[in-house]
């Protein structure tokens, strides 16, 4: 069969659930009703770090509508999103380690009655010192939050070295140090996490779920609740929004299909919107150190990068967050020499994970104010200093990673062009400035988060008789779209209207395993599945309409719902009647496809984190008044390009770019997750009125740019854009305010209180102060690809499993 | 287990044109009483204490968040919900040859401005207001109109500009009729 141009993939179909999310029919996870539902309400701590003495539940078993009561003994298994930090509990055992801990459970016959019946559990707590800051929890070993970990309350110390940076110092010209801080932030989706779990009477459990990794849940859910995977079914709702904050799995997922089993009834769970600040998972706050060798041309040197990552009370993603602060620095421009020091401590207060970007804002944050100083010291404009060190294509890092295609430099490009940036920066009047900042992200991770040679997704399609085409994935519509990315690659392949297509996401009884929709994997995994999966198709009926009509296989081409001759195109038949053709000749016609990342050249411990088959580059301007009288910062306008690698469909992709336009502002100049340390750790705003996200007063004019640099290991050449765009605002906010100002802000959120203490400041700068002094272990050091390195360690531990 | 005491207010809401006959505890919301007793699972919550403007319905033609709204205090008046924004009643519809989204639902489904869609069905019921209001609101009016209601996933620019296409549209039909 021939290549042929594309048809469905490149266009703004719309989304294929788009009509029903617009008449309100779209069931999210709080909107199913079973007959006889029961409803739960969760216990949890008023106390950020104590030993539970005793939980007594005779009043609220005795709570009138009450019909079970659940404590940490009737779940004592740990678990956890990663191999290596099972530290959860669905209900806590022994010990609460921060405010909102969920420590007890009740199932009454409404809301109400469940209310008050979680009102009448008493626990009493033996408290312990409370540890509210990375610096605390460095200086106070004991009491452990955690009984593992490196050290003390420090859980988790990466150290590694890629060729002799101290080397690469002596060898600049100019070597810039500077220490910037990014605060913690939450995802804020505007839906609540809401969990309906069923026992049905022949035993078998099912938990709906908002989740963004059904996979993931259902693995906890049986090691949990001790019964075979098989026995339990859980279905990912579509999710009101979720950027991170649905990836791990719940304990609230967990006591719900308990209280199933014992009650023998549906038991819904909703969160209330200050739980929900609570269970977050969100953006570490993250302390950095950076250190930059160049020469007078902007060459880097050397660069040696530290971060200190404040995890909160739980494991969570967090080794791999901490991974992620020191993986991407490599992949923009070129480093020749790369050292990164990472420490994550526990700490009394709602755990720390994924959010939107996954460890990789803060120091790309960081990075790009150092970008934007070391320009200045030179005397280059920003612009040009990037564009003179870009990574070359098809390259390997000093930390061995894979790069692919790359449109940085288009990206860069074409956002000077048009922001007039050569007219604007160093030019605009005072109190007016613009700024400049590129990232990058990953397509997926390279490893799965629990070791195992399987593929990352599967795809499987059933083709009907008459036409239509089911597709069955493991992934979940968060709002980025995959049902539709998901419907036009199969009807690309296929030559079928994607509106023809069923899409069954998100079912662990019926789909095949996809890992979740998180680090931008679904589109580029997902993707390469489903053509598999539809090329196998699309074989079987190439070959039963070939017979039929006797045209040679090379000459059949499958689009507009037809089959048919490209020499000859009226010689064909219908789709419908292709796969009736193919049904009668190979029986039943269903196919299956999957995909597996390529491997990695690394081989050193810690190099699970990083490599990914393809990387999203992009460049952002933007441009803003800061007012010295007021410090209020203005965004008039932001222009931003994203290498997509392709559009698969163009409107969705500027949605997920315009999105992340408007998180990265809110991270840049308001949201900030924080905690009052002398009342207990108590969350300082847990409403949404109080932690202030942008509204459509703040959001400014967006001019979004896709540059297409297709990607050999992306579906059709895609790459991803639910993440990546995010990235390069949070920076040009902050080098807009010093063209603005000449006021270095190195600290987010960018207040106007900061401003003022900036511009009132000796230095003209406000951020902090140091990086502690942290005794590090001996780095595992890895020659870069050009000193002759093969990815394998000179010293220091290989690449095992997760679980080593 | 102890028998549940629930006294429950009596009354008849006119919602989405229909008369409907409900019984539900008095201190409910409005939210809570379209959602829970009358299964309309169209408006949702994301904060149930008048943040986030989520829970958005129209009250005698006017933008009100149902989680502010006794149920209680809803008798007479006229409720529409995102299930009633369809362009036709549904009587007229059938007559019609077939249910229509209305232009806005249209408009966003078309445009990207749902993405998860979420708060959707409260934005999309204050566009209608202020398109009644104002069929010709410019860019600052949506704005504004909008203000009230959070989103988290569209920074808002495909939501203008799905509000502006539908109010084109509409005005369109209205200079055809």
């Amino acid at each position: 069969m021939r290549q042929k141009k594309l048809n469905v993939v490149g266009t703004s179909v719309r989304k294929i659930d788009g009509l029903s999310k617009c008449a309100g029919v779209t069931l999210f996870a709080d909107d199913i009703v079973l007959p006889r539902m029961l409803f739960c309400k969760i216990h949890r701590a008023p106390v950020p770090h104590a030993r539970i003495k005793r939980v007594d539940t005779s009043k609220a078993s005795k709570s009138p509508g009450v019909l079970a009561v659940l404590t940490g003994r009737d779940l004592p298994v740990p678990f956890g999103i990663l191999p290596v930090s099972q530290d959860e509990h669905a209900l806590c055992l022994d010990k609460v380690r921060f405010v909102g801990d969920p420590v007890a459970a009740v199932a009454a016959l409404d809301e109400d009655a469940a209310f008050d019946a979680m009102n009448a559990i008493e626990v009493e707590y033996e408290p312990l010192a409370g540890i509210f800051s990375p610096e605390d929890a460095l200086a106070t070993p004991e009491p452990r939050i955690h009984d593992y970990g490196d050290e003390g309350n420090v859980h988790k110390k990466v150290a590694l070295e890629f060729g002799d940076v101290e080397r690469g110092f002596r060898e600049a010209d100019e070597v810039l140090e500077d220490v910037y801080f990014y605060q913690g932030n939450t995802h804020l989706p505007m839906e609540q996490h809401a969990a309906v779990g069923w026992v049905d009477p022949d035993g078998k459990v099912v938990v709906w779920s908002s989740t963004q990794t059904p996979h993931y849940v259902h693995r906890a859910l049986a090691k949990v609740l001790g019964m075979p995977p098989a026995r339990i079914r859980v279905i990912a709702c579509p999710n009101g929004g979720g950027f991170g904050g649905k990836s791990d799995p719940f304990g609230h997922e967990i006591v719900v299909a308990k209280l199933a089993l014992l009650t023998g009834r549906p038991v819904k769970v909703c969160l209330t919107r200050e739980e929900v600040f609570y269970c977050h998972r969100g953006r570490h706050p993250v302390l950095m150190r950076v250190k930059a060798g160049v020469r007078k041309d902007g060459a880097l040197t050397a660069l040696h990068f530290q971060s200190l990552l404040d995890g909160g009370a739980y494991g969570s993603y967090g080794v791999a967050s901490t991974y992620y602060t020191g993986a991407l620095q490599t992949v923009t421009y070129e480093v020749p020499r790369y050292k990164f020091d990472g420490v994550r401590v526990f700490t009394n207060k709602p755990p720390c994970g994924p959010k939107r970007g996954h460890g990789t804002p803060q120091p790309r944050y960081a990075l790009e104010i150092h970008m934007d100083k070391i320009a200045e010291r030179l005397s280059i404009d920003p612009a040009e200093l990037r564009l003179a060190h870009l990574v070359p294509p098809n390259s390997l890092t000093a930390n061995y990673l894979r790069v692919g295609s790359i449109g940085l430099r288009a990206c860069i490009e074409k956002v000077v062009e048009a922001s007039g940036w050569k007219g604007k920066f160093r030019k605009l009047p005072r109190g007016r400035g613009a700024g400049l900042a590129c990232s990058s992200y990953l397509c997926g991770a390279g490893l799965p988060i629990y070791w195992n040679a399987m593929p990352h997704t599967g795809v499987q399609l059933k083709l009907d008789r008459g036409g239509g085409v089911c597709v069955f994935c493991g992934e979940i519509d968060i709002g980025q779209g995959s049902d539709t990315v998901l419907a036009q690659t199969v009807a690309e392949v296929l030559g079928v209207d994607p509106y023809d297509i069923r899409v069954v996401y998100g079912d662990t009884d019926l789909t095949p395993v996809d890992l979740g929709s998180y680090s931008s994997r679904v589109t580029l995994m997902m993707g390469n599945a489903a053509i598999e999966a539809a090329e196998r198709a699309k074989e079987l009926l190439a070959k039963a309409v070939s017979e039929k009509l006797k045209v040679p296989l090379t000459r059949l081409d499958f689009a507009g719902g037809r089959v048919f001759d490209v020499e000859n195109p009226e010689t064909g038949v219908a789709f419908a009647e292709a796969v009736v053709l193919a049904e009668a000749k190979f029986g039943t016609i269903g196919t299956v496809g999957s995909y597996t990342p390529p491997a990695s050249a690394a081989k050193f411990k810690g190099s699970g984190v990083g490599p990914s088959p393809a990387y999203s580059y992009t460049a952002s301007v933007v441009e803003l008044s800061a007012d010295p009288e007021t410090g209020l910062i203005t965004v008039h306008k932001i222009w931003i390009a994203h290498d997509v690698g392709r559009a698969i469909n163009p409107v969705l992709v500027v949605g997920q770019v315009e999105g992340g336009v408007y998180m990265g502002l809110g991270e840049a100049l308001m949201e900030e997750q924080v905690f009052r340390a002398n009342r207990n750790g108590v969350h300082k705003i847990p409403s949404m009125l109080e932690y202030k996200s942008p509204t459509t007063m703040e959001m400014p004019d967006v001019e979004t740019i896709l540059v297409e640099d297709p990607d050999p290991n992306g579906p059709f050449g895609a790459k991803e854009a639910g993440q990546g765009p995010l990235l390069p605002v949070v920076p040009a906010v902050a080098n807009a305010l010093y063209d603005a100002l000449r006021v270095r802000v190195d600290e987010v959120p960018i207040t106007p209180e900061k401003v003022l203490k900036a511009l009132r400041s000796k230095d003209r700068r406000f951020g902090p102060k140091g990086y502690p002094s942290i005794p590090m272990p001996d780095p595992i050091r890895v020659k870069p690809p050009w000193e002759g390195g093969t990815g394998a360690p000179e010293t220091g531990e290989y690449l095992r499993t997760w679980t080593s | 287990m102890k028998k549940l005491k629930r006294g429950k207010v009596h009354l008849a809401l006119d919602v989405n044109g229909e008369v409907q006959e409900v019984a539900f505890a008095p201190h409910k919301t409005l939210l809570e009483v379209l959602r829970e007793d009358l299964r309309l699972t169209g408006t949702k919550h994301g904060c149930e204490l008048g943040e986030c403007g989520t829970c958005t319905v129209l009250l005698d033609a006017r933008p009100e968040l149902s989680c502010l709204v006794l149920g209680l205090e809803c008798g007479g008046r006229k409720i529409v919900t995102v299930e009633g924004l369809q362009d036709l009643p549904a009587e007229a519809s059938a007559k019609a040859g077939g249910a229509r989204p209305h232009p806005l639902q249209q408009a966003f489904a078309e445009l990207g401005a749902a993405q998860c869609g979420y708060c959707t069905p409260g934005i999309l019921c204050a566009a209608k207001a202020l398109l009644e209001e104002k069929p010709r609101a410019s860019r600052d009016e949506i704005r504004e109109a909008l203000s009230g209601n959070l989103c988290r996933c569209t920074g808002y620019l495909k939501i203008y500009e799905a509000v502006e296409l539908a109010a084109r549209r509409m005005s369109d039909e209205t200079k055809k009729a």
